[in-house]
């Protein structure tokens, strides 16, 4: 029996506006395939993103869905838990979005530990703008605004949300499915912060600067950048470089949760009040 | 009938006023000199069951209202000049979605950091045009702590009826002065409520003209499971670039407002009846315009007031009128001239119109508006 | 404008003149039953520095909401004397705002240069007074709002009597009323032997 997708996805929208080849498609199908296996009503998820490729998600899935401005999903999707902190609060974004002109966002949501699950299509390129350098398209490879390559170093986004309070962690690339949607149902589950990195790929934008246009060439390509976390652990940090660490990196069930202590204040401010 | 007076500030008055008209969600940034709204929301909220969080910085407060809105509770937020740029991309987002809230924004005086511990008027034009593209705006300027109070809960009151933000403009001086006022009885105090869908899902259209022009909106959750996008957007909500979908619903967002103006429109009149020479002040100066008017009448000077408590949008008929009636109108502000060219583009030369600016971060005085006009006439 | 009056205290942080601006503005509003405003110096801007308060009363509702006719004016430093009293200079515009018939209060240790201002000038020890009397500096602001209302009668003993109550903290309220009633006798004495007119309202 084939997997039924339609039960999350607005099925009038497609097709969809994303390139042939984009990886944009493997992250949406992982997270109803995770939707699908927590059985989680459709009413109760509002599903939010900010601007670019990743971000026009929203538009396709079946449920409270809200396509904010750039960079700032995670700030409407603050207010939207916050209102409501029964209900599950997921974000979408690409790299830039997510940590270029959200990184202030991201890093807050984090540290607040508030439980929303982010989950970022990272395909290193800003895809919709015309193939940009974004804070992590890898050491010198070309981009459209960096005809010379790459010449900033990158975030470690997993690393960054992890020193910046996230209680959940994880990345995979977009060639291992199954990994993907399991970090992700682990994460939407996760109470508190969770970022799932999704590697990802951009044939027409990225690829093609980088002489990998072919969709299957630059997965392979993407594919061997990634180390599974128990290997990495026996590698030396050079064999590490311009490479990234995959699997659940971090997990802490201990910190509290921010609805939760919120609520704990709005408890004791209405005792006092109605004393 | 009205409770006894008790003191308060203009800032202090947002948050009781807020608090009655229903907002149960708060997003801030420190900011001077708004900040005592956020600390008082900080404390008040969690006790009626509501919820206050200080974001990362001003663009995300805005956002986080926004959410909250689009998730049912009544929200505000409050900022000053710097902080009121910050927030026009999220408060752009807001017209274009059409989503209920509230921005206070206390005027200090600019640009950049400007004075910040100094009243100002000089983002009047800021509020109708600060954000980018073409959107209807609403909003209101108190001059007295009664009418904080009053305009604060009608904000809401105006965001909830035609689904937008709506702008409250304080100054300086009216949000730090604590003055004695009598505050309306809970039982006193008018509340709107968002209009909601009474079609099933796969009918209802967030986005669809109406009656009048204001469709109803769901709250998330609530089983619509529409899309809200800062695009624009169909009557269902999706992306569209069809020519005819985008410019009917542009129009539509400008009909919630020019064909409401009797709803939102308000002001105050004093001895205009007869008058030869006009003043138009908004805020804390439509304060000092009223003692000069006062004053001059006292004098014999054939003067009254126009007092705009709704400044977007903008009584343009009504200033047309005054103009026909008077041979001059005066407009005191602190700003180098921002209403005022409302009032010229209305008065068409049917009655000269001038100026009275300061910026200097002190109010213009009564004397200084009764010696201008004398110096004039 | 007989029915307004328009009243300033000034300091330096700590000295409770702020407060001392607070708790007339709220004898004259819960207690006098008048329209009244009080406008303080905004503490982000002057920490450590100079303070203000200015009050404004009035019988009839008040419609500019700032001092520019000011009837009483006190100072408990130098600096604060300085800055907004406006030594005798008719170019600086918080002394434009006084009135031709202003009285002028100073703490006569903490104000000692007065640029010889045209006002009649009230010279008092009041920190001292307060510290020989009620042990504590603490009680001067107190004191002083005595010698204001007694002086001004801007509003009624008993109002200011009861604001002071209002505001004191638990176990103070006796030291508080007494160092009132000390500035009561103070502005009696004075006014026995000057006879200034009150300004009531």
């Amino acid at each position: 029996m084939t997997f039924n997708y339609d039960e999350y996805v607005r099925t009038e929208t497609i097709p969809h506006m994303w390139c042939p080849g984009c990886g944009i498609g493997i992250v949406m199908k992982s997270i109803i395939r995770a939707f699908t296996a927590l059985k989680w009503d459709k009413n109760d998820i509002a599903f939010v993103s900010g601007i670019g490729c990743t971000s026009r998600m929203p538009g396709y899935m079946d449920m409270n869905t809200l396509h904010t401005t750039h960079g700032r999903a995670l700030a409407f999707a603050t207010g939207i838990k916050l209102a409501h902190p029964e209900k599950h609060v997921v974000v979408v974004g690409g790299d830039g979005d997510a940590t270029a002109i959200g990184g202030n966002h991201l890093i807050h949501a984090a540290r607040r530990n508030i439980d929303i699950t982010l989950i970022i299509n990272d395909n290193a390129i800003y895809g919709m703008t015309g193939g940009q350098y974004s804070p992590t398209t890898p050491p010198h490879m070309i981009a459209s605004t960096a005809p010379y390559g790459m010449v900033e170093p990158n975030f470690d986004i997993a690393k960054l949300v992890m020193g910046a309070g996230a209680t959940y962690v994880a990345r995979e690339t977009i060639s291992k499915g199954i990994m993907l949607e399991k970090y992700i149902k682990t994460g939407l589950a996760h109470k508190g912060f969770s970022v799932i990195v999704a590697e990802s790929t951009c044939p027409i934008q990225f690829g093609r600067r980088n002489r990998l246009a072919d969709p299957v060439e630059l997965m392979h390509w993407l594919k061997n950048r990634g180390v599974p976390k128990t290997k990495a652990a026996g590698m030396a940090p050079e064999e590490l470089q311009d490479r990234f660490v995959t699997g659940e990196l971090f997990r802490d069930d201990s910190r509290p949760e921010f609805t939760e202590v919120y609520q704990q204040v709005i408890d004791a401010a209405m005792k006092k009040e109605n004393k | 009938m009205s409770k006894r007076m008790e003191l308060y500030s203009g800032n202090e008055l947002v948050a009781e006023a807020a608090i009655a008209a229903g907002c149960r969600f708060f997003g801030g940034y420190p900011i001077t000199p708004s900040s005592e709204i956020a600390e008082r929301m900080s404390k008040f909220l969690p006790q009626v069951g509501g919820r206050f969080i200080q974001m990362e910085d001003e663009i995300a407060s805005m956002g986080a209202i926004i959410g909250a809105s689009l998730a049912g509770e009544k929200s505000m937020t409050a900022t000053s000049g710097p902080g009121f740029s910050l927030k026009q991309e999220n408060l752009g987002f807001a017209m274009i979605a059409e989503v209920p809230c509230v921005i206070v924004n206390v005027m200090r005086g600019g640009p950049s950091t400007g004075l910040p511990t100094a009243p100002s008027q000089s983002d009047v034009m800021q509020a109708r045009w600060g954000t980018h593209g073409d959107h209807p705006v609403i909003a209101l300027a108190p001059s007295y702590m009664r009418e904080i109070f009053d305009e604060t809960v009608r904000a809401f009151n105006l965001a909830e009826k035609y689904r937008m933000p709506v702008i409250l403009l304080l100054d300086e001086v009216i949000a730090h002065l604590h003055e004695g006022v009598a505050l309306p009885e809970s039982d006193e105090i008018e509340i709107v409520n968002r209009k909601k869908p009474t079609v099933s899902r796969e009918e209802y259209e967030p986005y669809a003209d109406t009656k009048d022009h204001v469709p109803p909106m769901a709250n998330f959750f609530e089983g619509y499971r529409y899309h809200v996008t800062g695009l624009s957007h169909n009557p269902k909500g999706l992306p569209s670039t069809d020519f005819e979908v985008v410019h009917a619903i542009q129009v539509r967002r400008q009909k919630k407002i020019t064909e409401h103006l009797d709803d939102i429109l308000k002001w105050e009149e004093r001895s205009m009846e007869d008058a030869e020479i006009a003043i138009i002040a908004y805020g804390s100066i439509g304060r000092s315009a009223t003692d000069a008017v006062e004053h001059l009448r006292a004098e014999g000077v054939k003067i009254g007031l126009f007092r705009p408590l709704t400044l977007w949008p903008f009584p343009e008929k009504r200033v047309a009128e005054i103009a026909r009636q008077v041979k001059r109108i005066f407009v005191p502000e602190m700003n180098l001239g921002q209403l005022v060219l409302e009032v010229e583009r209305m008065a068409k030369g049917d009655a000269e119109v001038i100026g009275i600016n300061q910026v200097g971060g002190v109010m213009i005085r009564p004397r200084e508006i009764v010696s201008r006009v004398k110096e004039v006439a | 404008m007989s029915n307004r009056v328009e009243l300033r205290f000034s300091g330096v942080g700590g000295q409770g003149a702020i407060l001392a601006g607070a708790i007339l503005a709220e004898a004259a509003v819960y207690f006098d039953g008048k329209y009244a405003l009080q406008s303080p110096t905004y503490t982000a801007q002057v920490r450590g520095g100079a303070t203000k308060v200015d009050v404004i009363i009035s019988s009839d509702p008040i419609i500019f909401p700032q001092t520019s006719e000011i009837n009483f004016y006190l100072a408990f430093a130098q600096r604060a004397y300085d800055r907004f009293y406006g030594g005798n200079n008719p170019g600086n515009r918080f002394f434009r705002d006084m009135t031709e018939d202003a009285i002028v209060l100073v703490d006569s240790d903490l104000v000692t240069n007065f640029n010889d201002p045209p006002h009649r000038v009230i010279k008092l020890p009041i920190l001292q007074l307060a510290l020989k009397e009620l042990g504590r500096t603490v009680f001067s602001n107190v004191l002083a709002l005595g010698i204001v209302t007694g002086i001004t009668k801007v509003v009624s003993d008993e109002a200011i009597v009861n604001a002071v109550k209002r505001r004191a903290p638990r176990g103070t309220e006796e030291m508080n009323l007494k160092a009132l009633n000390i500035g009561f006798n103070f502005a009696k004495k004075y006014m026995e032997q000057k006879s200034i007119d009150p300004v009531t309202v």
